[in-house]
């Protein structure tokens, strides 16, 4: 049991957690946001400013009936949930946050700030928020009810359409860094051009940022995407039939993996940890201050665009956004080749 | 210690696993996944050789193989959901004659 | 040791899966537990240092061809496979079914006289290295990787053409 071992562990935990509290926050943030573009005042009684309101939601529902439908299929209703929130927990894993730290010397070697570092980690990314998609399929199905699997089918569709266009915007910015890890890819957006401007990689991807903006809206279910759950047409869609503690857990996992979403765009489009100012071992405030700005993004977007109807998403998401995705994976591509 | 012997074995019973499918089943959808495990065998003997030869074309193989098996599916999948329409079954026995 | 347990683990939860797959009349199950099999795959391809590959065998395999297959299977909603007396009769599927338990037998028995081979036979360079695997795909292998493109072309009209509505 070495201290570097304790402190990794530690670390684990550490993010374990402030998933679970950022979820909470998001909820508080959402609320408050949308109060306030509705010209309202949102909540403020539990706490300062409401700020423990998520807290309460989180009591009310474990105070719930378990409820499950009687035609349901036991097994993979109860899995469903379980599903979703471990893929949104999973993801998260290969995202560095923060340079090393030997927390002031303690450690004999550097502790990187992250669960994990793996090779390919975009690819993992990749993989883990494809297997999302199982959650929610299977949710859909299980509930055996129709509003459940018109809900399931639509974002099994949706989030197989947009992965696409998600990926080729990943791939574009691998073309330009070379490198499939994050942490190689944060680091190579180190300095500055002319001394002012970062060497951040939304400068050389703008179309690239706003594609993946856009799939990562789309993936995470989110209005003006938010067809699996439309409630003027759907009731709750694909979680209609979940109460209590699994229906939180869909809930975990929708903000989680707005999360997961936003420091991915963080790491690889807006330079990570890396700004002016801080000393490098506080690097993860910039980080943490990106994302927040990032989430703060979708909050606004929610609550600002009407819903698309769902033929325009397909037609979007197939006609428009895929093409541009193509166009700028060639051309990013054909750059580097003829710089070098 | 593990060597390519334990991963050859393995994947010889996981084709035989699949070979059993597409023999017992009978509904088109369970023989196309018996023919995913079969795949799938083999390409874990193309990884393990690969690595035995310490070579990349392994790998490169079972990437191929993966196409070919999308591929296969998406038109596999088309064939059955074509089928269900005219006989609303999925078992094969259905579907002996070659013209309706 | 860790090496040891890992592929233990890993071909019990693929064997059990696979043979759970073939021998369930619920296609919604059979498809969940393929999954679980290509999840064991992936792992093993870790323990054979190919990450890349592992990878891809989640994103391709579990990911898009699996959600295919759940695709169809929840909008045909055949959620059982139909009970009845097929025209091969129960003797000749009983054949069919020793023959592969002969199968498995006979592939064990051939690979167990084999001698022992070292996973890994060292030699320099590592075999996960994406790059090295990028080269050689569009080098060495260029022509295979383009016709792949003109087969998935070929898979997707025909996909479309077979499965849309007949209009008479």
């Amino acid at each position: 049991m070495s201290a570097y071992f304790i402190a990794h562990f530690l670390l684990i935990f550490l993010v374990f957690n402030m998933l679970v509290m950022s979820a909470a926050f998001m909820v508080w943030m959402e609320r408050k946001v949308c109060a306030y573009i509705q010209d309202r005042v949102g909540p403020n009684r539990v706490g300062v400013e409401g700020l423990l309101q998520p807290f309460a939601d989180v009591l009310k529902l474990l105070m719930k009936e378990e409820l499950r439908p009687k035609a349901a299929d036991a097994f993979l209703f109860t899995i469903a949930p379980i599903v979703s929130a471990a893929a949104a927990f999973t993801a998260f894993s290969v995202i560095p946050f923060g340079s090393e730290t030997t927390l002031f010397g303690l450690l004999d070697r550097p502790l990187p700030l992250e669960v994990t570092d793996v090779n390919v980690a975009v690819l993992v990314i990749f993989a883990i928020t494809s297997m999302g998609v199982y959650g929610i399929v299977l949710a859909g199905w299980s509930s055996n009810s129709k509003y459940s699997l018109l809900g399931g089918l639509r974002s099994s569709a949706q989030m197989i359409s947009y992965e696409l266009s998600y990926g080729l915007a990943l791939a574009a910015v691998i073309v330009l860094g070379g490198s499939l890890s994050l942490r190689e890819l944060v680091l190579n957006q180190t300095g500055y051009w002319f001394h002012v401007i970062p060497r951040w990689y939304i400068f050389l991807q703008p179309l690239g940022f706003l594609i993946y903006l856009t799939a990562g809206v789309a993936e995470t279910n989110r209005a003006p995407f938010d067809f699996p759950e439309a409630e003027q047409e759907l009731v709750a869609g694909y979680h209609t039939e979940y109460s209590s503690m699994s229906f939180a857990m869909f809930f975990l996992a929708e903000y989680i993996n707005m999360v997961t979403v936003s420091a991915v765009a963080t790491s690889l489009y807006l330079g990570g940890w890396l700004g002016p100012i801080l000393p490098s071992w506080l690097g993860w405030l910039w980080f943490l201050l990106k994302v927040l700005l990032l989430l703060f993004f979708y909050v606004w977007m929610r609550w600002t665009l009407p819903r698309y109807r769902y033929d325009q998403l397909m037609e979007f998401g197939w006609k428009w956004l895929l093409p541009a995705a193509v166009v700028n994976l060639i051309a990013t591509a054909a750059l580097v080749l003829w710089i070098g | 210690m593990i060597s390519l012997n334990h991963y050859l074995i393995l994947s010889g019973i996981l084709f035989a696993i699949g070979t059993a499918g597409v023999f017992l089943r009978r509904n088109v959808i369970t023989i196309l996944l018996s023919i995913e495990i079969m795949l799938n065998a083999v390409n874990l003997t193309f990884v393990a050789v690969g690595r035995y030869l310490n070579t990349v074309d392994g790998q490169i193989i079972t990437f191929f193989v993966m196409t070919v098996a999308a591929a296969e599916a998406a038109v596999g999948l088309a064939l059955v959901i074509a089928l269900f329409r005219h006989r609303e079954t999925l078992s094969p026995d259905a579907f002996t004659a070659l013209k309706w | 040791m860790f090496e040891f347990i890992a592929f233990y683990a890993f071909a019990a939860i693929a064997i059990i899966a696979s043979l759970l797959v073939i021998g369930q009349r619920n296609p919604m199950y059979s498809v969940i537990l393929l999954i679980v099999s290509f999840g064991a795959l992936a792992g093993l391809y870790v323990l054979l240092d190919a990450p890349f590959t592992a990878v891809t065998q989640i994103i391709i395999y579990a990911g898009a061809i699996m959600v295919l297959f759940l695709f169809v299977v929840m909008l045909l909603n055949v959620p059982r496979e139909e009970a009845i007396a097929s025209r091969l009769g129960a003797r000749a599927r009983r054949t069919g079914a020793v023959l592969s338990l002969v199968f498995t037998l006979e592939i064990v028995w051939a690979l167990t006289r084999l001698s022992v081979m070292p996973v890994s036979s060292g030699g320099g360079g590592s075999i996960g290295s994406v790059a090295r695997i990028g080269t050689a795909l569009f080098t060495t292998h260029a022509f295979a990787f383009e016709a792949t493109s003109l087969l998935i072309l070929v898979a997707m009209v025909g996909a479309v053409v077979l499965a849309r509505k007949e209009h008479h």
